[in-house]
């Protein structure tokens, strides 16, 4: 395939892939935490939180990606900290594309992931207890394997979002080849040059094989995953 | 004196109803009977853990689940009961297998056995289904394969709500024998939630009448059964007298069975019987007729002999009925007449009387 792209080209699309494939990994903890939180939790400010996670997905794409750039930016308040303390920096970084793309995937994951947990029938949580599996297991065992199908879609629709996000990445972290030109990016720029047709027809075509790609195999797993949670 | 299998004494408010009940038994197998809604689910929710009292205690042979007093409430992970749902609830993402070895991964080291997996699997006839998943198995396998589970946990004791109200009647009778051997056999003492009489006349050794969140009565079960002053309240089962029997021989020509029972000798239809066996049999109280004199030429063929040993207030719509108990020769059996009979046969306490039975159940095939 690398001498049928070219190596900026070929940059793009591995970058991408490793921006979309971290941001769905660095989501799905706290993504399962939050569902489980909005599935299960009764506390104060519980609305709160459904709309602050839910946010991004009504939000336009600049405006997180401007707010990410005040929170995150190496100079914004979250961002300083975390540089000072950690030595991490998101700015114009390939790590800053991924946190967009989080963010951006993060209200899809956590709504899949919470729907498969109101799913489940919680007298099987109280016959697991009678067993004598103490609340820890009776998540590891039981609730965490049926929300599975669940955690499944999240995770699939998390990284397509992650590859398609454009609008929160290049206002966070710009476009910058081989650091956070991710593919939309790159194909963006091909069109804003004359000639520049093939290039982003190539990408497209890649970027369409790839979310096919993820569409099945999401389908394969959830098929398999299915089979053995057949309901009763 | 041995601690009792179960010594309870709970309260709890569940919005308009409060749950006030307190009993001890000694029996293998308590039946918490009472009609729907009678609070027998949350009792035994109390018992499982699955609803905290406000106040009492719960003591399994001895063992403290719940002692408010002395702030000891168990959570349900750490009581070691083996509870039976009314819907069998078992896991659907594991095979039969995996189901019921679930709460045997789950017992604590110190105490585990090895898996009596063999001794259940034979005990239910279940062994054909362990590569299954739940998904894949009738109404009675589900059950089966649940109290299976549950046994596997080595509970001290098995909590068993209406297991069997989901399931039609051929299913019940499939499951009943089981339950029985589980009663004989495995020496684990149960509780066992019914709303259906014949289930509590067949399986039970005690029974606690639940009654609007209270426990009315506490008994053996022929004794709780047979009590006139619980049969006369409105909206109470029949009364009926549970006797235990063996079969002593056969009328071949007629297809009957010979049985000696306490009370006397009576004759019942063969059926499947096997000689030497013992069984429990149920007269019901409307079922017995009663005559002055020896009856002759009449088609009974069971016919005891007796004394009126306690006359019943009258009961019923317009104070109709009136319940009776007899002596049978040390054994009670009740009887229910109306109070005309009563009046006509100039009946009273310590009078010989003649019982005819007009039909015996068997309750243990």
């Amino acid at each position: 395939m690398s001498h049928w792209l070219t190596p900026e080209e070929w940059t793009a699309v591995r970058l991408s892939l490793i921006v979309a494939t971290t941001a769905m990994l660095a989501s799905l903890p706290p993504g399962l935490a939050v569902a489980l939180l909005l599935a299960r939790g009764r506390f104060w400010g519980k609305s709160l939180l459904d709309a602050a996670v839910h946010l991004p997905l009504i939000l336009p794409p600049v405006v997180t990606g401007y707010l990410l750039l005040v929170g995150f930016g190496r100079r914004g308040p979250i961002g300083q900290f975390l540089y000072d303390w950690f030595g991490i920096v998101f700015s114009f970084r390939w790590t800053g594309a991924a946190l967009a793309c989080a963010v951006m995937g993060f209200p899809l994951m956590v709504r899949a992931i919470r729907l498969s947990i109101e799913a489940i029938d919680r007298k099987l949580e109280a016959a697991a207890g009678t067993l004598g599996a103490n609340p820890a297991w009776v998540f590891l065992v039981v609730t965490l394997p049926l929300c599975l199908p669940g955690i499944i879609a999240g995770m699939i629709l998390c990284f397509a979002k992650a590859m398609g996000e454009f609008g929160a990445t290049i206002t966070f972290v710009s476009n910058i080849p081989g650091e956070t030109q991710t593919l939309p990016s790159a194909i963006y720029t091909f069109t804003q040059v004359p000639g520049g047709e093939t290039g982003a027809m190539r990408l497209t075509l890649i970027s369409i094989a790839i979310s096919v790609a993820a569409l099945f195999l999401s389908e394969v797993m959830a098929r398999l995953v299915g089979r053995r949670i057949a309901v009763e | 004196m041995t601690a009792p299998v179960l010594d309870i004494a709970v309260r709890r408010r569940l919005g308009d109803f409060l749950l006030d009940a307190a009993f001890q038994s000694h029996g293998r197998l308590t039946a918490l009977f009472g009609a729907s809604g009678s609070g027998k689910t949350s009792l035994v929710n109390v018992i499982g853990g699955l609803v905290r009292p406000e106040s009492g205690h719960v003591r399994v042979e001895g063992e403290t689940l719940v002692d408010t007093g002395k702030g000891i409430v168990l959570p349900p992970h750490r009581r070691r009961l083996g509870y039976v749902f009314q819907e069998a609830r078992l896991f659907p993402h594991l095979t039969v297998r995996q189901n019921l070895l679930f709460g045997h991964w789950f017992v604590p080291r110190a105490v585990r056995k090895p898996a009596e997996l063999d001794m259940v699997l034979d005990l239910l006839g279940i062994d054909h289904l362990l590569k299954r998943r739940p998904g894949a198995l009738s109404g009675g396998e589900k059950q089966r394969v649940a109290i299976g589970r549950a046994l596997l946990a080595q509970p001290r004791l098995l909590l068993m709500d209406e297991p069997l109200a989901a399931l039609d009647e051929a299913r019940k009778a499939e499951i009943l024998p089981h339950i029985e051997r589980l009663r004989d056999e495995v020496r684990i003492p149960i509780v066992y939630v019914s709303h259906s009489l014949t289930e509590v006349a067949r399986l039970a050794t005690t029974v606690a009448v639940v009654e609007e969140g209270r426990i009315a009565a506490c008994g053996p079960t022929a004794e709780i059964l047979s009590r006139i002053d619980l049969a006369s309240r409105p909206g109470a089962p029949e009364a009926s007298s549970v006797l235990s029997a063996e079969v002593t021989g056969f009328d071949e020509a007629f297809g009957l069975a010979r049985l000696s029972t306490p009370a006397g000798k009576l004759v019942i239809a063969r059926g499947t019987l096997k000689a030497g066996q013992h069984l429990r049999v149920r007269i019901m109280a409307s079922d017995v007729m009663l005559s002055l004199a020896p009856p002759e030429r009449t088609s009974a063929l069971n016919v005891l002999p007796g004394t009126v040993s306690e006359i019943g207030e009258r009961s019923g719509e317009g104070g109709s009925t009136v319940h009776l108990h007899l002596d049978c020769a040390g054994q009670a059996l009740v009887v229910r007449l109306t109070a005309k009979s009563v009046a006509a046969l100039d009946l009273s306490v310590g009078k010989p009387v003649y019982a005819i039975v007009k039909s015996v159940s068997v309750e243990t095939p």
